[in-house]
C-alpha cells in the first residue's frame, strides 16, 4: 500500500519497507534538539540513567540552543544555562550556540551586535539557519514546536525529558505511526493574506483537539507558492490542533535554502501516489480573509473585521511562529508610515534576523529603524513573553486585563504572563495594522 | 503496577494545557535537583483559572497555598476532560501532577505529549474514559480505580464507569517508564 511522506519517512528510520498508521515503531534519530529549559533536566535524566561518566550516543546529532530565560535576572537561569555548557564541553558536543553575553549574576547585557555572538536565539529559527534541518530526516526536540520543521518535509516533533534522555544515550524513540490528514490550499495568497491566517482558519475549523495524533500535512499551490519561512508557520502551529507533526512536502524552495545552509547529504521523501490519508480538506484561498484568535484558545477564530470594535493596551511580534525576517518585514511594510498607538514589542526570533533587520532597508531606512521611528521596542532575539517566563522578562504581560495582540502561536490562560491578561493571535500584518490603529483591524486597512 | 488507585478526586474542565498545570515562570527550577523537583508540587495547576479549578464549585486550590512548604495536594486522582495536557512539551507538567501526590488522570482524550511523557516517565497513569465524567463527579468525592477491571467507582455516589483499555502502552505503565522497559527488553 502507499505511504505518505511521514510514514514514509518514520518507515524508513525504523527499517522497514512500510508501516501503518497506530503501529508503533522504534526509528532512529538523525537529530535531537534541546534548549535551557528542558535540557537541565533531559541531562539529568539521562546521567541518572546511564551514569555520570556515560557517553552520548553521537555529539554530532545533537544540538543544544539556549532561547527561553536568557535576558533575565533570575539566578536559577543561569544557573541551567551552565548547566548546558558544562554538558556540552564535558561530552563534546559540536553544536552549541552560547549566549556568550550571560556572565555574571543580574540582568545581562544584549550583545552589541548580533553579527558577533555565537549565540543565536530561537531554537526552530536558529535549527534550520544554521543547516540542521534536512528533508527526509527525523528530529525530535524538547519544545511542542519541533513541529515546525516539517516545513522541509522532514518529520519532527516534541518530546519531552525522559524522552530526549533516552535519545541521549539510545538514539532511538518509539513513534505510533499517525494518520495523515491532508490541507490543500487552491490559489496564491493575496497580499494581506499570510500562513497565520491559514493555520488559524484551519485551527479554528478543526479545533485545538481536530489533529490529536494526526500529521498535518499542508499542499496546493497556496503552500507551495510560499517561501520557507511562512511554510514554517504553517508547521508550527500544527500542535496547537494538537497534531504530531505538521509537513510540506520539500521542493525546489526547500532544497534552495537547505543546501544553501548545509553540505550534508540528505534524501527527499515524498507521498507514494497511491499514498492513504485520513482527512482531505481543500481550501479556496479567493475565500480567506485576515482571521484572529480570540482569548484563550487558538481555536476561538473571528475575522480581524468582526474584532474591530475590541481596544487594544498592546501589540506584540516575535516568536518562533512570528519573529522571523518575513514577519518583520511584513510588520515593517505597515510600520514604515504609523506611529503605533498602543505599546509594541518587536522581539527578532533569532540573531540572524536581528542582523538583517539592522542591514536590510525599505526606502532608505532599516527595517529596525522603522520599527523605532514607529514607536516600537525593539529587543534582542529570544523567545520572550511568547511563553511569560520569568517576571522581568521583556514584553511580558505582568497585569490583568491587558489586551494583547500577538504573532505567537498560543493564548491559553497565563500563557504570556498574567493568568487574566488576554491574547488575540494574528498574523504580522493584522498585528501592525492593529497596532497604528490600537484596536483590532483588518490589513486591509493598509495592504491594498 | 498496583492493582487499584483510591483516593479524593480533583476535577477540571476540557483543554487543560500545561501552562495552567505548571506554569513557566516555574520551569527554571531544575526537576533533577530533589528541592527543586518537589517546588513542581507546589504550583502545581496552579494557573488553571479560579471559576473552573476543582469542579464543579471552583476556586477550590489544587495545593493549599497557605502553609508556605507545602508541596502536596489532598488529591490522588484528576478528572479531566477533552484534550487533557495540551500545549507544551514540558514534562514538568505530568511530573508536577505527580510531585503533588496524584497517581492518575481519567480524561476523555490527551494531548499526545503529556500522555507519553506521562508512560515515558512512569510519572502516574492515564486513563482514557469513553464517556464524558467532569459532570459524574465533584471535586473532593472519593474515587477508586481497579486496574484489572477497567473501572472507576464514584464511592462518594455509588456509581461506577467504565474505563478504556491502557492498550499496547501497558509493558512500559508496568515496567514503570521507558528506562525500565528498555532494561527489561535488553534494549540497554
Amino acid at each position: 500500500m502507499g505511504m505518505t511522506v511521514t510514514e514514509k519517512i518514520l518507515a524508513g528510520h525504523a527499517g522497514k519497507t512500510g508501516v501503518q498508521p497506530g503501529e508503533n515503531v522504534w526509528v532512529n534519530v538523525d537529530v535531537l534538539m534541546t534548549h535551557d529549559v528542558c535540557g537541565p533536566g533531559t541531562i539529568g535524566v539521562f546521567e541518572k540513567e546511564f551514569g555520570k561518566n556515560a557517553k552520548v550516543w553521537d555529539p554530532e546529532k545533537i544540538v543544544i540552543i539556549p532561547d527561553h530565560y536568557i535576558f533575565t535576572a533570575d539566578t536559577k537561569a543561569h544557573r541551567n544555562i551552565q548547566i548546558l555548557r558544562d554538558f556540552v564541553k564535558k561530552q563534546g558536543i559540536r553544536y552549541y550556540y552560547d549566549p556568550d553575553f550571560v556572565k555574571a549574576e543580574g540582568m545581562p547585557s544584549p550583545y552589541l551586535d548580533p553579527k558577533n555572538t555565537k549565540y543565536k536565539g530561537v531554537c526552530h529559527v536558529a535549527l534550520p539557519e544554521e543547516g540542521h534541518v534536512r528533508p527526509g530526516e527525523v528530529l525530535f526536540g524538547t519544545d511542542s514546536h519541533t513541529c515546525t520543521h516539517g516545513a522541509f518535509g522532514q518529520f519532527a516533533t516534541g518530546i519531552g525529558n525522559t524522552e530526549a534522555g533516552f535519545v541521549l544515550g539510545t538514539g532511538k524513540l518509539w513513534v505510533k505511526v499517525p494518520p495523515t490528514m491532508r490541507f490543500t490550499f487552491e490559489g496564491q495568497l493575496p497580499p494581506w493574506l499570510m500562513a497565520k491566517d491559514l493555520i488559524l482558519t484551519i485551527i479554528g475549523e478543526i479545533g485545538v483537539d481536530g489533529a490529536i495524533y494526526r500529521a498535518m500535512e499542508f499542499a496546493g499551490e497556496g503552500v507551495m507558492s510560499l517561501n520557507i519561512e511562512e511554510r514554517m508557520t504553517l508547521a508550527n502551529m500544527a500542535i496547537e490542533a494538537g497534531g504530531k507533526n505538521g509537513i510540506v512536502q520539500a521542493d525546489k524552495v526547500t532544497l534552495d535554502y537547505v543546501q544553501s545552509r548545509t553540505k550534508k547529504p540528505f534524501e527527499v521523501v515524498t507521498n507514494d501516489a497511491s499514498a492513504k490519508f485520513f482527512f482531505d480538506k481543500t481550501y479556496k484561498v479567493k475565500d480567506l480573509v485576515p482571521v484572529v484568535a480570540k482569548p484563550h484558545s487558538p481555536d476561538n477564530k473571528a475575522t480581524a473585521r468582526e474584532l474591530k470594535d475590541v481596544q487594544l493596551d498592546r501589540a506584540y511580534v516575535g516568536s518562533c511562529t512570528g519573529g522571523k525576517l518575513t514577519d518583520m518585514l511584513a510588520a515593517a511594510s505597515i510600520l514604515k508610515d504609523h506611529k503605533v498607538k498602543v505599546e509594541t514589542f518587536v522581539m527578532p526570533a533569532s540573531t540572524e534576523v536581528h542582523a538583517e533587520m539592522q542591514t536590510r532597508k525599505i526606502d532608505g531606512r532599516t527595517i529596525e529603524q522603522i520599527f523605532l521611528d514607529a514607536g516600537c521596542q525593539v529587543g534582542p532575539a529570544s523567545c520572550a513573553a511568547c511563553l511569560g517566563g520569568p517576571i522581568d522578562t521583556m514584553g511580558r504581560l505582568n497585569q490583568a486585563g491587558v489586551k494583547c495582540i500577538s504573532t505567537t502561536n498560543r493564548n491559553f490562560p497565563g500563557r504570556m504572563g498574567h493568568q487574566q491578561a488576554e491574547v488575540f493571535l494574528a498574523s504580522p500584518l493584522t498585528v501592525a495594522a492593529s497596532a497604528v490603529t490600537g484596536h483590532v483591524t483588518d490589513p486591509r486597512e493598509f495592504v491594498a | 503496577m498496583e492493582k487499584t488507585i483510591k483516593g479524593k478526586v480533583y476535577v477540571l474542565g476540557d483543554n487543560i494545557d500545561t501552562d495552567q498545570i505548571i506554569p513557566a515562570q516555574y520551569l527554571t527550577y531544575n526537576p533533577s535537583v530533589a528541592a527543586e523537583r518537589r517546588m513542581f508540587g507546589r504550583f502545581a495547576m496552579s494557573s488553571v483559572p479560579l471559576p473552573k479549578a476543582g469542579l464543579p464549585k471552583g476556586n477550590i486550590p489544587f495545593v493549599d497555598q497557605t502553609d508556605p512548604d507545602n508541596t502536596k495536594s489532598p488529591y490522588a486522582i484528576v478528572i479531566g476532560g477533552k484534550n487533557f495536557g495540551c500545549g507544551s512539551s514540558r514534562e514538568h507538567a505530568p511530573l508536577a501532577m505527580a510531585e503533588a501526590g496524584i497517581k492518575a488522570v481519567v480524561a476523555e482524550f490527551y494531548a499526545r505529549i503529556f500522555y507519553r511523557n506521562a508512560v515515558n516517565g512512569g510519572y502516574l497513569i492515564a486513563f482514557d474514559s469513553p464517556q464524558r465524567l467532569v459532570d459524574k463527579f465533584n471535586t473532593g468525592d472519593v474515587a477508586e480505580i481497579d486496574l484489572e477491571k477497567s473501572v472507576i467507582r464514584n464511592v462518594t455516589q455509588g456509581t461506577e464507569f467504565g474505563l478504556a483499555p491502557l492498550g499496547d502502552v501497558v509493558p512500559i505503565i508496568e515496567a514503570g517508564g521507558i528506562f525500565a522497559y528498555a532494561r527489561k527488553v535488553g534494549m540497554i
